[in-house]
């Protein structure tokens, strides 16, 4: 039940805040801020209670659970569970959406209420991705989320909004009908073959398939998309860059966490059978990915551009890592996931915090800024230190985490993904020296940080710094539902070695029968 | 004929005397609101007769109509979208300078005529059916005599006439070939070679199946629809979208149901092309229209195009589909029409993509009514479109119909285009002379109470059916089941 209050809470409170913005300016965001607390202390409440049995491995299966009947006919139920992996990245999910009510405190000024509605509509989607585990249920939340993004880029997003709205929505949805086939094409199956009339996740991933690459890759364009892997990224720049900063914030922190939340819980599960298509294709993907939103990055003068492509570096690690087939490196993989949510969302709340004091993100028009603004830029410094992967912090554990597991079964890619590093300290001392150090234009009379953004961006960075010096925190949150994971892959895995075997046993029985009617002919 | 096979037609022997009665009414008290009122009534009570009837066995009447759970089923689908049409036309044509009355007569023969279309089990009903319909709908689109809306009229009446010869030829065709007109007599014979004029048989389903493409505007017979469309008085133009095609559709699933298209290559070409360039021809012309009416007079051809899925199909499961895909459409439909209806004034209608720029901050209820209609077509989830989408691409995989089935996925996003600019321009701010700014038009200038609780009922049935559409599935069903159709 947790669950659903989990989702209704949020909702709700966007409601309220919508309702309540027509008094006075500030009720609104304060109804958002108090509902999003409370989604909080549900949270913490089930990881204090919860945390030892998970770091025991001795929970099985969903630490939590809500299932009721939704339609009945196709047997979709409104099913809810929740795993050390969902509860991360819905602790995350909070987490951002706390920071996005904040970023938007002198942001927004216009339809103020109906801004915090479409963001909570948004955090709810979020939160009920990371949570269903009814296929039909998924995709309703997957295309729920959508919905309320598109809008607030459409209406609250910066200049050329409308191009990036419908570019991002278009995209997204087109992946995600790939995905509407794909779960209806597994749904028949269950029905044919195992006589199941069921959406429901731990069922229909335990059917073992002959012919499901096609429905893998249907999955796999939605999260691509979502992610997004190098190749069907276009949309990424123009949405990131376009949104609001909130929208920005969320598109980054937790939109492409979904793609590679997708991909690690429904995904590997069923590719086991067919480890030798699916994974070359995704490392190469993935060390694309690295080395292009690395480099692309370099051509930048838009400061959010510029987080937006090493965005895409980023999740290049994350997507190298899932798919190493080792614990260590999906375990890395979850770390990236959230310290690149935290520190990819401080970085667009500084280049929102310096748009509204400078009115433009031109990087070549801004330079010297340390001196006016001292608390800002050791705030970037840090997220940029952060992003390059200095040790102590978040990003550093993951990083190293995905390297170290990946070499043990895909040395060559690990070797070439590592000169990845290099290039992201390179780019990420460029971006300081170009926007805090460096000739001061002019005398520029702006305010530093205001408190409220500075406990906003601490926040963030104590989240960041703490994940970096224990990290044993989240990996023992994580581990059991990333090895129930891969115990349903090499599940899989033995069921086709086995269905190999039988059709080579029957190959050979049939060479043999031939054989012996050569003999007699 | 006996008491319960009275009893059991009485959905359309309702209608059919509330025309007269209506007509006798309009002679003694001629008033806008009154006759509105004694239509809503009339239609009303026939449909409640449908709830009387309904629990019956399937029962045929003469030769000519088969009362089952699939016609009643229809027959309300029909009666209560009619309703809706009845409560904006109201508003509609409150201000217009003509004689209002007769509208609604013509209203209630389209209706029974649709009605009488859906229930047929036999040529000859069928094509009093489809007659029926189509002259009172060409009375109905000319109706305000204004020269948009003769023209479209015009063109209505000459492709309807030309439909109604191929139509008509086809079933002549087929009674020589046959010997009968019964729909049932005649089903298996379609691929019997061993019928002496078998061939004269298929060149009638052929002629048959131009003569029902043109009505519901199919790839390639579909030139007539957006002019239409754009010509016909919203209502009008709403009325024609969904119950017309939608009878139609209903008649010719009930045709084709027992017949295997699946196993039959050359139909199964036929209905597969067809479907493949009405989706890629509906959603990419629209891509280029600057009118809301054309908009949908596109996207209808590509809804339909989507519906020809499940009659290729045509197992039951299909047939739920189709049902619940259809009443989804109508409620869709309707909603945005009814927002067209209430913003339009004068002679012509609140039309270009242009004039709704801004909308947002003028008309906040319509706006929201607006965007969930259209990305109910779109097929988003949270409206009764995306689990009609659903439903469809479910019945197709259930027959590996894969490659329609992602022309069908690339065609939807395509129409996210077209939705999705209706969508953009309702919230981009406009130049502030904007000509709904006045402060009268704050409910639009065809607001009117009536027309107001249907939409507030449409907006309630877009949002219930997309979040919980078990107890439309399940009604569909249990009606589906007593019919055996």
């Amino acid at each position: 039940m947790i669950l659903v209050w989990l989702l209704v809470i949020t909702f709700v409170s966007g409601l309220l805040a919508w309702i309540v913005s027509s008094w006075n300016r500030t009720t609104g965001r304060v109804v958002c801020f108090i509902g999003l607390a409370l989604d909080a202390i549900l949270l913490l409440y089930v990881w204090m209670s919860r945390y030892s049995s998970l770091a025991a491995g001795t929970n099985e299966g969903w630490i939590l659970e809500y299932k009721a009947i939704w339609i009945a006919p196709f047997g979709i139920s409104f099913h809810l569970a929740m795993d050390g992996l969902s509860l991360l990245l819905a602790s995350l999910t909070v987490l951002l959406g706390v920071s996005s009510v904040a970023c938007s405190w002198k942001e927004i000024d216009r339809q103020i209420g109906s801004f915090h509605f479409t963001l909570m509509a948004v955090l709810t989607g979020i939160l009920g991705v990371f949570t269903s585990v009814d296929l039909f249920l998924f995709y309703f939340f997957w295309e729920l989320m959508l919905i309320p993004m598109f809008f607030l880029i459409l209406i609250w997003g910066h200049e050329n909004r409308t191009y990036a709205a419908v570019k991002f929505f278009i995209f997204t949805q087109a992946g995600g009908l790939f995905m509407l086939l794909s779960i209806v094409a597994l749904y028949w199956i269950g029905v044919n073959t195992a006589g199941l009339n069921t959406f429901d996740y731990t069922q229909l991933m335990g059917i073992a398939m002959a012919g499901h690459f096609l429905i893998i890759v249907g999955f796999f364009i939605a999260f691509a998309v979502k992610l997004p892997v190098v190749g069907v990224h276009m949309w990424l720049p123009d949405a990131y860059t376009k949104a609001p900063t909130a929208g920005s914030v969320i598109l980054a922190g937790l939109l492409s966490k979904t793609g590679a939340y997708g991909i690690i819980r429904f995904i590997l599960p069923m590719s086991g059978n067919i480890p030798s298509l699916l994974t070359p294709l995704a490392m190469v993907l993935a060390v694309a990915g690295i080395f292009y939103g690395a480099l692309t990055a370099f051509g930048q003068s838009d400061v959010k551009r510029f987080v937006a492509y090493t965005s895409v570096s980023h999740l290049g690690f994350v997507l190298l890592g899932i798919f190493a087939g080792t614990q260590m490196a999906m375990q890395g993989a979850v770390v990236i996931m959230m310290a690149h949510g935290l520190t990819t969302g401080a970085l667009f709340i500084i280049t929102g915090a310096l748009q509204e004091r400078l009115a433009t993100r031109d990087m070549t028009k801004i330079g010297g800024l340390w001196s006016a603004l001292p608390r800002m830029g050791s705030m970037a410094l840090l997220f940029a230190l952060a992003s390059l992967g200095l040790p102590g912090l978040a990003n550093f554990i993951g990083e190293f985490l995905v390297l170290a597991g990946t070499f043990q079964t895909h040395p060559w890619f690990t070797a070439v993904a590592a000169f990845g590093f290099v290039v992201s300290v390179v780019y990420s001392v460029w971006i300081i020296y170009q926007v805090f150090y460096g000739p001061v234009d002019k005398a520029q009379r702006i305010t530093d940080l205001r408190f409220g953004e500075m406990l906003n961006l601490s926040a963030l960075a104590v989240a960041l710094i703490w994940i970096g010096i224990f990290p044993q925190t989240i990996l023992n949150t994580a581990k059991t539902a990333l090895e129930n994971i891969e115990i349903m892959q090499s599940t899989k895995i033995s069921q086709s070695l086995q269905a190999r075997k039988n059709t080579d046993m029957k190959m050979f029985e049939k060479n043999k029968l031939n054989d012996s009617a050569e003999i007699v002919r | 004929m006996t008491l319960n096979d009275i009893l059991s037609i009485l959905p359309l022997i309702v209608p059919a005397i509330a025309v007269i009665l209506l007509m006798l009414l309009i002679t003694v008290f001629r008033n806008h609101l009154f006759t509105v009122s004694a239509t809503l009534v009339l239609l009303f009570v026939s449909l409640i007769m449908v709830f009387f009837s309904y629990e019956q066995q399937p029962r045929q009447i003469s030769q000519l109509l088969i009362m089952d759970g699939y016609a009643y089923f229809y027959i309300a689908l029909i009666y209560a979208a009619t309703m809706v049409v009845c409560a904006l036309s109201y508003g509609y044509f409150k201000h217009k300078k003509v004689i209002k009355e007769e509208y609604y007569l013509f209203l209630l023969t389209t209706a029974l005529g649709c009605g009488v279309l859906v229930a047929s089990s036999h040529f000859a009903s069928l094509f009093v059916g489809i007659e029926l319909l189509s002259l009172s709908l060409y009375v109905l689109i000319t109706y305000t005599g204004t020269k948009p809306n003769v023209e479209a009229g015009i063109k209505y009446f000459v492709m309807t006439a030309v439909s109604i010869t191929f139509l008509l030829f086809g079933i002549a065709l087929i009674y020589a070939a046959c010997g009968s007109m019964k729909f049932s007599a005649v089903q298996a014979d379609i691929f019997n070679s061993t019928l002496t004029n078998h061939l004269l048989y298929l060149a009638g389903i052929v002629l048959f199946l131009v003569g029902i493409g043109f009505k519901l505007a199919l790839v390639p017979f579909h030139y007539w629809i957006a002019d239409v469309f754009e010509g016909a008085p919203a209502p009008v133009a709403g009325f024609l979208g969904t119950v017309s095609k939608g009878a139609v559709f209903a008649v010719l699933m009930r045709y084709f149901f027992r017949i295997d298209i699946l196993s039959h290559n050359s139909l199964y070409f036929i209905f597969a092309a067809v479907a493949a360039a009405s989706m890629f021809f509906g959603n990419i012309t629209a891509l280029l229209q600057t009118k809301i009416k054309r908009i949908l007079g596109y996207s209808s051809i590509a809804h339909f195009g989507y519906l020809l899925v499940t009659l290729i199909a045509g197992n039951s499961i299909a047939i739920t589909a189709a049902s619940f895909y259809l009443t989804a459409y109508f409620v869709t439909i309707l909603a945005a029409f009814g927002v067209i209806t209430f913003l339009s004034k004068g002679g012509t209608d609140f039309d270009a993509i242009e004039d709704y720029r801004g909308l947002a901050f003028t008309h906040p209820v319509y706006t929201v009514l607006l965007t969930i209609a259209m990305l109910s077509l779109a097929g988003i989830p949270l409206t009764a479109g995306f689990i009609a989408k659903f439903y469809i691409i479910a019945v197709g995989a259930n027959i590996k119909l894969w490659s329609l089935l992602v022309i069908l996925v690339i065609n939807s996003v395509i129409g996210l285009f077209y939705y999705l600019r209706i969508v953009v321009s309702l919230y981009t701010k406009s130049m502030p002379d904007n000509i709904l700014d006045n402060e009268e038009d704050v409910f639009g200038p065809s607001f009117s109470l009536p027309g107001v609780l249907s939409l507030s009922i449409l907006l309630f049935l877009l949002i219930y059916i997309g979040i919980n559409p078990g107890p439309l599935v399940n009604f569909i069903e249990k009606l589906m089941n007593i019919s055996g159709v």
